[in-house]
């Protein structure tokens, strides 16, 4: 297994014509926009948590490629499983940014019902699964999923996104483990950004690649650029095939770099150097697409500008929407702990609404 | 109608669901060819092929977790997790995954997973194979417990749980697996969930006990008898949706209530059991409310016998709530 991870774009966005997929400009045009707006969709929901409008925010600046090339290599009819760094690939399936925005705020229009922190979505209609706070623990759902696709004679493929740290957990075991025993059709993107919080990748495995993990689980493993969004797309591709062709799943390590901080609860300066965030700009997925379309003649600066423009007022229209729209109603608060409430589950009902309704007409005389 | 025991009622429900529902798969550790350590599956892999019953690697985060991904996808997974005891590496995928889901999904997705574990002492099984924790996920919103007495509820309880839409924890009482026969229809039928069943009507004293203990409390019931003391024995078991009703009817009729349960008596079901009586119903209340249960120790080897509630110190606490 090649210990250099597989690269097509350079820094300078120079692509190796050997390697380079051959895309419809259209799509590498698409491409960019996501990435693009899943960059400034960060800043404004950052700027939205310090303006204290939404409790809590975790971004994915400079790790954009990873998860939008994934979503673009993939079916729409395959799943997708996220961990909750992967905003470019719910924007590559279209997630209106009223429902992005909304699941931020918990808000009567959140299709979660207002029932998790910030960026813990789950978009049934697009196949993406919920993301849940505690890591890892999707990979075995991820498996499943594959295996009962298999079972179902569908060729539905499942992806799964998770961290350099997710894989020190036992579910990362147990979830590629079953993958490789029962040739499910997953692909497994580890997205290792250097960074666990403040756990540098070093204290995660002694092993140098996560990569080479594959090899003892019997499946085929890659290391591959993850700033590169052509060598993600080409891997995914090669990843999602091969488990369509029942020849089970693959580990893709994508190296990538955490831009930012862990969440807006974090403050890296406390642990990292910032030179480190500098010197790794000149690896900007981004930065370097930009430079790849513009010199096949696929970008503008007023093209990337008219983007912008629309986003901007696209996301502003979103939130103004959201924060009329109100909290969700009170009775959801007990709605979806079964498919039907318990008795007990009613009666709790009437006990809030009751003492609600009391406290407002003790407010009201 | 068939003589069958409760392995065999929980066997003879896999196949009824199992022929009747292409979606049900059964997974779990040697569940396959073997037909499950104590044979509950024997013969499904030979019916349904090995696609839909199939032998997992020895990780039960991974037979939850896989479980999970495939209920997600549409099937209805029943896995098997070989004995209680070995339940906690899953804990974290039933706790936050399995019972979260559709409440954190806001709806959109359920995961209808139905988990079969074998519980319970007095198998000389030590601490690894004896223990009941149903007081643990019963603490979980989300998922439902259910824990059958009888080879008839077994079954019928087993299939409500398959065609239901919600995640279940069902525990099958093994100390009583064969021992515990009856005549069970060998065509599926439903018992329906959060419905207790009184097996023995009485005018003076409610005793509440489900799965194995149901049989002690029962020779316990026969003894006070003899004493001049006519209990009132609930069969709970759903133990989570909780047949409040019947309870309620039973405590208002007797004023006096005994709560048995083999797991250790701090935060254990019987003490939700207890503060659900004392809190609404406290004014019927002719007596403490009483609890016979395993003790706040370890599940014990050698000792299992003075640790698990039996036929006499429930009826010592019968006369307690008596003689008041």
């Amino acid at each position: 297994m090649a210990i250099e991870p597989f690269q097509i774009l350079d820094e300078e966005g120079r692509a190796r014509p050997d390697l380079a997929p051959d895309l419809p400009g259209e799509d590498h045009r698409r491409l960019f926009e996501v990435l693009l707006c899943t960059r400034r969709l960060d800043e404004r929901m950052l700027l939205l948590q310090r303006q204290g409008r939404i409790g809590f925010y975790l971004g994915c600046t400079g790790e954009e490629a990873v998860a939008v090339a994934s979503a673009y290599a993939l079916r729409p009819s395959d799943w997708i499983f996220p961990c909750y760094r992967e905003h470019g690939a719910v924007l590559w399936r279209g997630m209106p940014l009223g429902l992005f925005v909304a699941q931020c705020y918990g808000s009567r229009d959140d299709i979660t019902k207002g029932r998790q922190m910030p960026i813990h979505y789950a978009w049934r209609e697009a196949n993406v699964a919920s993301v849940s706070s505690p890591v890892a623990t999707q990979i075995p759902h991820a498996t499943g999923m594959a295996m009962a696709a298999r079972l179902r004679g569908s060729e539905d493929v499942a992806l799964v996104f998770f961290g350099e740290g997710s894989s020190s957990g036992g579910e990362f075991h147990v979830g590629v483990n079953f993958a490789g025993v029962f040739k499910a059709p997953v692909v497994f993107v580890c997205r290792n950004n250097g960074w666990a919080i403040s756990t540098p990748a070093s204290r995660q495995s002694a092993a140098e690649s996560y990569a080479v993990r594959a090899v003892a689980y019997g499946i085929q493993g890659e290391l591959v650029d993850g700033n590169d969004i052509l060598a993600m797309v080409v891997k995914v591709r090669e990843a999602a095939a091969r488990g369509r062709r029942g020849e089970g799943p693959t580990l893709i390590e994508a190296r990538t770099y955490r831009m930012g901080a862990h969440s807006s609860s974090d403050d890296p300066k406390a642990y990292r150097d910032p030179q480190e965030p500098e010197r790794m700009k000149a690896r900007d997925p981004l930065v370097r697409y930009r430079k790849y379309l513009a010199a096949r003649g696929l970008w503008t600066e007023a093209w990337e500008a008219e983007i912008e423009e629309r986003f901007a007022r696209e996301v502003s229209e979103a939130i103004a929407r959201t924060e009329k729209a109100g909290p969700p109603p009170l009775e959801s608060l007990f709605e979806d702990v079964y498919a039907e409430p318990t008795p007990e589950l009613v009666r709790q009902r009437q006990e809030l609404a009751a003492q609600l309704g009391a406290r407002r007409k003790a407010a009201a005389a | 109608m068939a003589v069958m025991n409760i392995i065999q009622a929980v066997n003879s429900a896999l196949m009824n669901e199992m022929e009747r529902d292409e979606r049900v798969v059964v997974l779990g550790e040697d569940v396959g060819k073997f037909g499950g350590v104590f044979r509950a599956t024997q013969g499904l892999q030979a019916r349904f092929g090995e696609a839909r019953v199939f032998d997992t690697p020895l990780a039960e985060a991974g037979i939850i977790g896989t479980a999970i991904g495939m209920a997600l996808y549409g099937l209805k997974p029943v896995p098997e997790i070989q004995f209680a005891d070995f339940i906690f590496p899953a804990f974290d995928q039933i706790v936050n995954e399995l019972a979260k889901y559709r409440y954190r999904s806001g709806g959109q997705f359920g995961a209808p997973v139905v988990i079969r574990t074998p519980y319970g002492g007095g198998i000389k099984g030590g601490h690894y194979h004896s223990q009941s924790p149903e007081a643990l996920f019963i603490h979980t919103p989300g998922i439902k417990v259910v824990v059958p007495s009888n080879p008839y509820d077994a079954k019928g309880l087993l299939i409500s749980c398959i065609r239901g839409d919600d995640p279940v924890l069902f525990m099958e009482p093994k100390r009583v697996y064969r021992a515990a026969r009856g005549e069970v229809p060998e065509t599926a039928f439903t018992v329906p969930l959060g419905e207790a069943k009184v097996t023995r009507a009485g005018k003076d004293v409610t005793l509440l006990g489900w799965g194995s203990m149901w049989w002690e409390c029962d020779k316990a019931a026969k003894a006070a008898e003899e004493r001049g003391w006519d209990v009132e024995l609930l069969d709970l078991r759903s133990l989570m949706p909780l047949d409040v009703d019947s309870i309620e009817r039973s405590v208002k009729k007797t004023g006096r209530v005994v709560v048995v349960h083999e797991a250790p008596r701090t935060c254990g079901f019987g003490a939700e059991l207890s503060a659900l009586v004392a809190e609404r119903w406290i004014e019927y209340l002719e007596a403490p409310i009483v609890r016979v249960t395993g003790y706040d120790t370890p599940f014990p080897y050698t000792l299992e016998n003075e640790y698990l509630p039996d036929p006499n110190k429930i009826l010592a606490a019968i006369e307690k709530v008596m003689t008041f």
